[in-house]
């Protein structure tokens, strides 16, 4: 954070899913071991914002740099800039035909080449971090959604990539399985990667964030840092959303 | 994924692994009820092959037909002053195993082929498959043999072997690659997005991600198609390729014995078939408890 290299840099990005129009005119750059969270209602863009940074969808205009690769649908470079890109999905996406420690294997060996040695290795390191070492020859559909959430982070690491994106890591855990990944991304978050996080989670968002990004309708309405976005945002929608989410 | 919102193919066979399965079945009527039940149906089945069985004995009788079925062992095997021979109807089913076996193998990989390109997203790519997938649909499978063997074989200087292997792998290669396709895109988009997030080439998420665990929605279909290349194989008869159904109608040509010889053909290509689903049932549980 000392000399704020920039390493995800939206200019005037749009994005259309057919006629509808997704992201509208979004400009917003992310300096390295930055922590933004992005939040807003349902349908307001977040998810398709996060996956552009990746490339799993494709702008339609303006210019997306990350990690000084330009994103494009037709770029040479997607998968050497996925490698170094991380990223948690709501719904875990472990892979089910393979054990906890094949799926923390299987990035390293088959797309870094890694020998099989190292990348064991460096998945029972990262099996450890999230706290759970005694999972390693078990199939995914044997663990707990917390359990399942926590391996799906350990792969992303197992990469040993750059920044970290999550897309509503905790939306599909019962209650009580929400703090144990909360926590986890929370010791992340003190290793100083980049990470952007969409989340409705406010206390951890609080918690974790360097700016707060506010969504609504394909536009980013407001970015402010925490302190400020939670006690007096500027907007009045942000405000209206903030008393629905923190009411309950 | 552009295509793989697109609603899956519905091969035989390959409509019962789709998002349905899980769905209660209503209660059917009473009389459906009752033909179900196992004793009504036992008894229908009884009744059915008894008459089929006294109809064609009757008939038979009244043909003066000659019944010589204890002719019959010999044409499997028999032992002679040179020992242990074998008979001319096991050697045709050698060769029917062989002509299914290399046809399915060939089948198997044209049929892979074809479902990548189709699910490329290339639009030439799908095209092509697309107007293959059609041209062999819809061509009876005779003529089909007939354009390998009397067109393109002399015309590539190939022999009615080739012709008849060549046929069935395409003709079966356009079957199997439905039921690929089908089993491709019964993987959860989710995979493909974590096979790319973790930088994975569309071929390394294929192989690693995708299509291990598409088999298991594709096994059952496929041995469906094995059952079916060593049905439609009978069909190279026509152009006198050795195997079961030559050989069987090589003997009557003989012999006269019609009515044993496609008796005793039938109940083997059964006994075949019936083996082949009844192993590949007893697999597909193994697998489904492993998973
Ligand atoms: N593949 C798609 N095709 C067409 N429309 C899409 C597609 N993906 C998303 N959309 C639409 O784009 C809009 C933004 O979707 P997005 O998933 O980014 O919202 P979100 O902010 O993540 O919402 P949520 O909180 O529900 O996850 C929604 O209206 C959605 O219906
Ligand atoms: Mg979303």
């Amino acid at each position: 954070m000392t000399d704020n290299v920039i390493i995800i840099d939206f200019k005037n990005v749009d994005k259309f899913y057919g006629s509808f129009h997704a992201l509208k005119d979004i400009n917003i750059s992310v300096t390295e071991g930055e922590r933004v969270v992005i939040c807003g209602p349902s349908g307001s863009g977040k998810s398709t914002l996060i996956r552009c940074i990746n490339g799993l969808e494709f702008h339609n205009s303006g210019v997306l740099n990350v990690n000084g690769i330009e994103v494009h649908e037709n770029s040479p470079y997607i998968n050497d800039l996925r490698q170094n890109v991380g990223m948690v999905f709501q719904q875990f996406n472990l892979f089910p035909h393979l054990t906890v420690l094949e799926n923390l294997m299987i990035g390293p060996m088959k797309v870094r080449k890694s020998s099989r040695i190292d990348a064991e290795v460096t998945a029972r390191k990262y099996l450890d971090r999230v706290h759970i070492p005694e999972q390693a020859d078990k199939y995914p559909a044997a663990l707990s959604g917390g359990q399942q959430q926590r391996v799906a982070i350990a792969r992303s690491l197992c990469m040993e990539s750059r920044i970290m994106l999550f897309d509503e890591p905790t939306s599909a855990l019962d209650p009580e399985m929400i703090n144990e990944v909360l926590d986890v991304i929370v010791e992340l978050a003190d290793t100083g990667m980049t990470m952007v996080v969409v989340t409705h989670e406010m206390g951890f968002a609080r918690k974790i964030s360097d700016r707060m990004v506010f969504m609504e309708e394909g536009r980013i309405v407001e970015v402010s840092p925490p302190d400020q976005f939670f006690t007096s945002p500027s907007s009045e929608r942000c405000r209206a959303f903030l008393e629905q989410v923190l009411d309950h | 994924m552009s295509n793989s919102s697109k609603t899956l193919a519905t091969v035989d066979g390959v409509s019962g692994t789709g998002p349905l399965r899980g769905r209660a079945l209503p209660k059917p009527p009473p009389i459906k009820q009752f033909f179900d039940s196992k004793i009504v149906s036992t008894i229908l089945y009884a009744l059915v092959i008894g008459v089929i069985c006294y109809g064609s004995y009757a008939g038979a009788q009244s043909m003066g037909y000659n019944w010589q079925w204890y002719r019959i062992p010999a044409y499997f095997y028999s032992f002679t002053d040179d020992g242990f021979q074998v008979g001319e109807l096991l050697i045709g089913l050698g060769a029917t195993i062989k002509l299914s076996g290399g046809s399915f193998l060939l089948a198997l990989l044209f049929g892979l082929i074809i479902a990548l390109l189709r699910l490329s997203g290339l639009y030439i790519g799908t095209k092509v498959a697309v107007i293959f997938l059609e041209f062999i649909r819809n061509i009876p499978l005779l003529v089909l043999l007939y354009l390998f063997y009397y067109v393109l074989g002399p015309i590539f200087k190939y022999d009615r072997i080739t012709a008849s292997v060549l046929c069935l792998a395409i003709y079966h290669s356009a079957l199997l690659s439905e039921i690929f396709r089908a089993g491709i895109n019964a993987v959860v988009k989710g995979q493909w997005e974590a096979a790319s997030s973790i930088g994975m080439t569309k071929s390394q998420a294929y192989r690693y991600i995708i299509l291990p665990q598409s088999i298991k929605f594709m096994l059952p279909p496929i041995t469906g198609e094995i059952v079916h290349v060593i049905k439609s194989s009978a069909i190279v008869s026509v152009i006198a390729v050795g195997e079961l159904t030559t050989f069987g109608r090589n003997i009557i040509s003989d012999t006269y014995m019609s009515f044993e010889i496609w008796f005793t053909v039938a109940a083997v290509y059964l006994v075949v078939t019936l083996t082949l689903s009844i192993g590949v049932s007893y697999v597909e549980k193994h697998y489904a408890v492993k998973t």
